[in-house]
């Protein structure tokens, strides 16, 4: 059998986005895309005791409302994709306890809402499965603590941080047609520019970003002009302007390019710094907001280029450099 | 006119404290120990000394203070015992707040309950 990759990148023929659930905090449902979420907590705990159970109940939910929507059950579902920010990816594990089909974690940071959609439709146009669900979270609270300091220590912000947006998102993917389909998906490579500061991800990803970018355009013979909207996940506006000016030195027309982190947030009235990142960032903007303009037929085509900075603390503490990459999957309106 | 003194020396230590902070990758903990370093170094010569005459609270409030209080409490020791002194007396004069320390964050333990 023939492989399907065009370099690293495949078109897929027939996976199809079935229905979503998007679940936020209070920050991002006062944000300027707020309205288009599912469900909005007004704070942080989400009436559960620590910060981990009230991330995994905005998972929870997320995953009830998209499987409302299709009056499906859990066991509905042939296998279940996800990842999220914590060590064990947490959430998405201890959640799996009340799966009743087989659960797939991946890890990728940021980027892991690209990846699990990316595998959970490879698995679908391979065949081997009729629907998936694709589940990705992330929590400022708990994310903070992972890779910097406890939000409780108070420590003051870099002005180059970006602020992990609260959020939990789950899709539903299916070979039954739909009005959006997963058209094509390209798996990044890791790269390493050198950057060592965990308080400006947004720069030490816009390599990744790029790369992942053009190697989707040559594989695919395409470039912004055949996109109606391409959107990093969370680069934020350092990272957002670096991207812009690498892809203009390399003379690529960029048009129609934004970055979620700065649409999640309105950067001039919300305390978010340089803008929002995290899984929930990439995942609350694409599925609460993009999937339903693509659905109106407002956009034809988008490609979401989800970022992450595969960092540890432990390594940052031994000062070695930030490791990223970046994922990118297509969204299409089927005529 | 000793307010204006102490805010003028407190705050420069913590004008200090913000440029390092701004302008360098390091972090809090990096800046406290540094400044802990550079109180006691200070106290060659009895330069911090000087600087607690002039300056009253403002100089013993921030944590170059506490360096400094280090360095005192080793140095009386050191007369009495020798080279010992500096183990037996290092944390003489900055007891009462280390004990402090221990005994609020306990109290505050028992209150709070830690979760992450």
């Amino acid at each position: 059998m023939p492989s399907h990759f065009l370099g690293n990148s495949v078109k897929l023929d027939n996976v199809y986005i079935a229905s979503t659930g998007t679940t936020c905090g209070p920050l991002e449902f006062l944000g300027p895309l707020g309205s288009y979420f599912d469900k909005g907590y007004d704070d942080y705990h989400c009436g559960e005791k620590s910060f981990e159970q009230a991330e995994r109940k905005m998972l929870r939910d997320s995953l009830d409302i998209c499987l409302k929507r299709e009056k499906m059950k859990p066991k509905d579902v042939d296998i279940y994709v996800g990842g999220d920010l914590m060590n064990q990816i947490t959430t998405v594990n201890y959640l799996a306890r009340e799966l009743p089909q087989p659960f797939l974690g991946i890890y990728s940071a940021c980027s892991s809402f690209c990846l699990s959609m990316a595998v959970a439709s490879l698995m679908i146009e391979g065949g081997f499965i009729d629907q998936a669900v694709s589940m990705v979270s992330s929590h400022n609270a708990t994310a903070e603590r992972q890779y910097r300091y406890p939000v409780e220590y108070g420590v003051q912000k870099k002005a180059t941080t970006t602020f992990t947006a609260t959020g939990a998102i789950s899709t539903l993917l299916s070979n039954k047609p739909s009005d959006v389909r997963v058209e094509s998906v390209t798996f990044g490579r890791v790269i390493d520019y050198s950057q060592d500061d965990p308080n400006d991800m947004g720069r030490a990803m816009a390599p990744a970003a790029y790369d992942t970018i053009t190697t989707h355009f040559q594989d695919l013979k395409r470039s912004f002009q055949d996109y109606d909207l391409v959107v990093t996940g969370d680069l934020s506006t350092y990272g957002h302007k670096i991207l812009k000016e690498m892809m203009q030195r390399n003379k690529m027309d960029v048009v129609r390019y934004n970055d979620c982190g700065c649409m999640l947030y309105d950067l001039t009235k919300q305390e978010v710094f340089q803008g929002g990142s995290g899984c929930a960032c990439s995942g609350l903007v694409t599925m609460g907001y993009l999937y339903p303009l693509l659905k109106e037929g407002k956009y034809k085509r988008v490609l979401i280029v989800a970022t992450g900075a595969l960092l540890s603390p432990v390594m940052t503490a031994q000062k070695d450099t930030i490791p990223c990459i970046a994922h990118a999957i297509s969204l299409e309106v089927v005529k | 006119m000793n307010y204006i003194m102490a805010f003028l020396f407190s705050g420069f230590v913590c004008f200090l404290a913000q440029m390092i902070y701004d302008n360098s990758k390091l972090t809090p903990g990096h800046i406290t120990s540094l400044f802990v370093v550079l109180g006691s170094f200070l106290d060659l010569f009895h330069i911090y000394d000087k600087f607690v005459e002039i300056f009253h609270a403002g100089a013993l409030i921030p944590i170059t203070s506490f360096g400094h209080s280090l360095m005192h409490g080793a140095m009386a020791a050191t007369e009495e015992y020798g080279i010992f002194g500096i183990a037996m007396g290092m944390f003489d004069l900055t007891a009462a707040g280390i004990s402090a320390a221990i005994l609020f964050s306990f109290l505050v333990a028992i209150i709070f309950k830690p979760k992450s």
